[in-house]
């Protein structure tokens, strides 16, 4: 045992001598009565999922599963992307024929050089969060590593419309159980990459990729 | 209803007329004023400048003078503000339970001249008359502290005669901090610059707020300048009427 | 230090060894105020800058109906982590082991950079990419570790600004926020090379783009600060903005993470709680575009290395200060430094400290300790208008600890006495004053006594002269003389 640790907890000890040894971290109540639970339909919740996410800069689709392959394609030909990185698990029937497909495979993992070069990425995304706008992934099947979405200057990202939770509250509780067992790392996504470190005039895009683009995609 | 007037030492001293109006209005408003000449200072100067220990025999004054009263007006947010805030700390610092309850048992009938006539009385129009353009502004102690939201221009609107003007950036402080003004006296002209500059675009004749040490520092500086822009205190707008005017 | 000298590896070495050598003695905050306050770039930039923020500060908050709740739940779950901080971190230090990532203690600064530069070693590399951090700014790290040969590359747009101008960094969410566009072309004119760049900041965000990219991609190990722990689960959070902060935990194989001990929260579900307080308070958005959130190391995704140090470096005193001990529950938001109108005035670099504005005004002096002249300034600097307390995600009452710290600075002074304190204005004011006011007649004579020691100073009827310590009230302001009759002069010629 380090002596520093030693030290840390013995004037941490001290420090705390007035704190009754009886109490119990339990004991300091902690309202949670703010929100937890969104009382929005479906469609407001949608709704309003859209409007945020776009009011980051990104743009938002929303399109019936039927439309998703040909929304892609034509996504990733407006983007002007030729080489797109593809994550394990990726349902390939809503890939286009036309592109240069990157497979990331677990066996067989993308370079960062590969995916640096890259167009762009499609993913899937674990859950989106309406009152911020919010995407999540969990490196799940179609979400991939995550350094697939970060080094490719495009992100095309599909999301349910049944994936939406109003509040924030919901969303951290959706993934308290895998993260207490598993532990995936998260990424919470809102909008493209931005600073606002000059001026404080908010600029799209330093390190990320400076494009997403989100299909809400109805069943 | 029998008042007590916690008058502060800064205005004893330096601003009686604040005091005077203060008599005449509650006096008008139908009220019995008394002030008991043993009452000195608050102590706030000294507990805000770390003096802490020199704070604990005034506020063993300020209970004893006041424990009695029905209920205790200040033409000062800030001097209420520090029996508010500060006085269970002081009995606290001094280890004295007994102390400790009496501030607790005098704080709730300890009031601020605007909110104690809007919020304890229900007063919003005083009868008063004032016939000049006036800006109003909200000191951080009344705001912050005691939180009397728009008690002040509630009382300023319902005043005939009078042209409110709104003042920018009013929630802004003006840079006193009482020995802030002295030793950190650079930043303090600097806020204070800004606060001249909104009050002058204002074309007001008359500054008005709830505090004489804020309006001492404003009015020095409008003084200075020569602007022609007077520090009132509400209490003496308040207090004027078509005979006084 | 390395060879090639461009860009980020200049190394101030002068600045090293004053603030080494000064350690006790940095300068007072009124001292240094003074200079900022007549640089009318920086006023303007700080101004526009502050203003901006706490304008859309208000309107995100406005938007949410259960801001209250939240933050008293946010003061609340601090409290509790505080009060039993000896536990929680041990809970950490267990979930993250069993997660696969290596704890470290550090209690100083010294022990914090000889951990990090020996892990650095032992990668062999020779340069580390960065995350924001401002408890590597406390600890000094860059400059230790490029004592020992490594290049610490800032790589946030704001960091990289201050680290290029070799300058320091004067707010906590937007260290350049003291300089402007113009300015910042200049610097990557000439420390960058690129000659043809315009002061759009897109194309200065397009610039360190470029720059940073090569680096990252070559990165073997990453350094970040961490804005949450989970003690349940061991999962630590990165709040950032430009995505810096996802390459330098994502990229390296290495990643080192320093956090003070107070970062803490109990469990995951805690941060329905912080996550909404900390992007509307700090960036005024509804949410930070990234926040990364990792649990120890993922086979095949990220780093094969986790190394969490976690530091003291002045903490635990702070914690014994039951008065003090609020202000570990910060979440460095910097929605206090945006609304204080001293901080809007005189800018970050006025406090001396990493810590500038409010929050630093508390801190600084808890951290180093009030024999430091410069940091027991430092809780002066402010008129106690209460706008810092009022916007706090978290809570803490920065005025209440503000006095109380003036309070132990006094009381300090008065047990060491001497011939300074016998002789400080102040102490002699404060002190007859005291006594003036503890009797009705005493305080009477005072205000007689006072009306008549005007008098040298009256011209015309207003106080336009002070000598000595009061000069500064009269430099700029007028003083109303004492009237001729106090109130209860007129109250006792009333009752007659």
């Amino acid at each position: 045992m380090s002596s520093a640790k030693d030290n840390i907890l013995g004037s941490i000890r001290a420090a705390l001598r007035e704190v009754p040894a009886e109490e119990q971290p339990e004991d300091i109540e902690v309202p949670r009565d703010y929100r937890k639970q969104g009382e929005g339909g479906v469609i407001d919740i949608v709704e309003r999922f859209a409007e945020r996410v776009g009011e980051y800069k990104a743009t938002v689709n929303r399109i019936h599963e039927e439309e998703l392959k040909d929304t892609i394609a034509e996504s990733c030909r407006g983007e002007g992307v030729e080489a797109l990185a593809v994550p394990d698990g990726f349902p390939g029937e809503w890939l286009p024929d036309d592109l240069t497909l990157l497979q990331d495979k677990k066996d067989a993992p993308l370079s960062h050089r590969e995916l640096d070069r890259s167009d762009g990425v499609i993913t899937t995304c674990a859950l989106g969060i309406a009152q911020t706008g919010t995407l999540v992934l969990d490196a799940g099947a179609g979400q991939g590593r995550r350094v697939l979405t970060l080094l490719p200057d495009y992100h095309l990202c599909i999301i349910w419309e049944s994936q939406i939770v109003e509040l924030v509250s919901e969303g951290f509780r959706y993934f308290e159980a895998s993260v207490e067992q598993e532990g995936p790392p998260l990424t919470f996504i809102s909008g493209p990459s931005a600073t606002s470190d000059i001026e404080l005039s908010r600029v799209e895009g330093v390190h990320g990729p400076r494009r997403l683009e989100v299909l809400i995609v109805s069943r | 209803m029998q008042i007590s007037l916690f008058i502060t030492c800064f205005n004893d001293t330096l601003f009686p007329e604040t005091g005077k109006a203060m008599v005449q209005l509650l006096e008008r408003l139908g009220h019995q004023v008394d002030f008991p000449l043993e009452q000195t200072c608050c102590g706030q100067m000294h507990y805000n400048t770390g003096y802490q220990e020199e704070t604990i025999p005034l506020v063993r004054r300020f209970v004893e003078v006041f424990g009695e009263a029905e209920a205790v007006v200040a033409p000062s947010a800030s001097c209420v503000g520090m029996v508010r805030e500060f006085y269970s700390k002081v009995a606290e610092r001094a280890g004295d339970p007994e102390l400790a309850n009496a501030v607790e048992e005098v704080i709730p009938r300890v009031f601020e001249l605007s909110e104690f006539l809007v919020k304890e009385l229900g007063i919003e129009d005083v009868g008063a008359y004032y016939p000049h353009r006036v800006t109003y502004h909200p000191t951080c102690h009344s705001l912050r502290v005691l939180h009397v939201g728009d008690a002040p221009l509630i009382l300023l609107r319902n005043v005939r005669g009078i042209d409110l003007v709104e003042l920018p950036a009013a929630e802004q402080c003006c840079g006193f901090g009482g020995t802030f003004a002295v030793k950190n006296a650079d930043t303090s002209m600097a806020m204070l610059g800004d606060k001249i500059r909104h009050i002058k675009g204002t074309g007001a004749e008359v500054c008005a707020a709830a505090d004489n040490s804020c309006l001492m520092h404003i009015g020095g500086a409008l003084k200075r300048q020569r602007s022609g822009v007077e520090p009132v205190h509400l209490a003496e707008i308040l207090a004027s009427t078509e005979e006084t005017e | 230090m390395p060879e090639h000298n461009t860009g980020a590896d200049w190394i101030n070495v002068d600045f090293i060894s004053v603030t080494m050598k000064n350690k006790k003695k940095t300068p007072t905050f009124e001292e240094t105020a003074k200079a900022y306050l007549s640089n009318t770039q920086l006023r303007r930039n700080i101004g526009h800058a502050t203003h901006t923020i706490r304008e859309k500060r208000e309107t995100v908050v406005g938007e949410m109906p259960d801001w209250e709740i939240l933050r008293e739940a946010g003061s609340q779950l601090k409290k509790r982590v505080m009060r039993h901080l000896d536990d929680y971190l041990l809970q950490l230090e267990a979930s993250v082991q069993e997660a696969g990532g290596k704890v470290h203690w550090a209690g100083d600064a010294e022990e914090a950079n000889r951990i990090i530069a020996d892990l650095v070693k032992e990668q062999q590399a020779e340069e580390v990419v960065k995350v924001k951090s401002i408890t590597t700014d406390e600890i000094g790290l860059n400059q230790a570790l490029a004592g020992e040969g490594i290049r610490a590359l800032e790589t946030d747009l704001a960091e990289l600004i201050v680290q290029l101008a070799e300058d320091e960094p004067s707010h906590i969410l937007v260290p350049a926020i003291h300089k402007n566009r113009s300015e910042i072309r200049e610097l990557f004119r000439k420390k960058l090379n690129q000659q043809e760049l315009s002061d759009r900041p897109e194309d200065l965000a397009e610039a360190a783009r470029l720059y940073l990219r090569k680096k990252f991609l070559n990165a073997k190990v990453g350094i970040s600060g961490a804005n949450f722990a989970v003690a349940d689960t061991g999962t630590v959070a990165v709040v950032e903005s430009e995505g810096n902060g996802r390459m330098c935990t994502t990229l390296p194989e290495t990643l080192i993470t320093v956090m003070g001990i107070e970062k803490i929260i109990p469990r995951w579900r805690d941060f329905e709680v912080f996550m909404q307080l900390l992007p509307r308070s700090s960036t005024a958005e509804r949410m930070n575009p990234y926040n990364s959130f990792w649990t120890g190391v993922t086979e095949g995704d990220g780093p094969r290395e986790f190394h969490l140090v976690l530091l003291d470096n002045g903490r635990t005193n702070v914690l014994a200060d039951e008065v003090g001990r609020q202000t570990l529950n910060c979440i460095r938001c910097s929605a206090c430094l945006n609304v204080c109108p001293v901080y809007e005035r005189t800018g970050g670099h006025a406090y001396n400290s990493v810590y500038p504005g409010p929050i630093g005004a508390i801190l600084t002096p808890q951290l180093r300790g009030l024999d430091d002249e410069g940091a027991a300034s430092l809780p002066y600097a402010s008129t106690l208008c209460g706008a810092c307390y009022e916007v706090c995600p978290v809570k803490i009452n920065i005025p209440e600890v503000l006095v109380h710290l003036r309070g132990k600075i006094v009381d300090r002074k008065k047990r060491e006495g001497g011939l300074k304190t016998k002789t400080d204005p102040e102490h002699v004011g404060m002190r007859w004053m005291g006594r003036a006011f503890t009797k009705r007649s005493r305080y009477e004579r005072a205000q007689k006594i006072a009306r008549l020691g005007q008098k040298i100073f009256v011209r015309d009827g207003t106080i336009s002269n002070l000598p000595g310590e009061l000069s500064g009230w009269t430099a700029m302001r007028d003083l109303k003389p004492i009237p001729k009759q106090t109130f209860r002069e007129w109250w006792g010629d009333r009752d007659e």
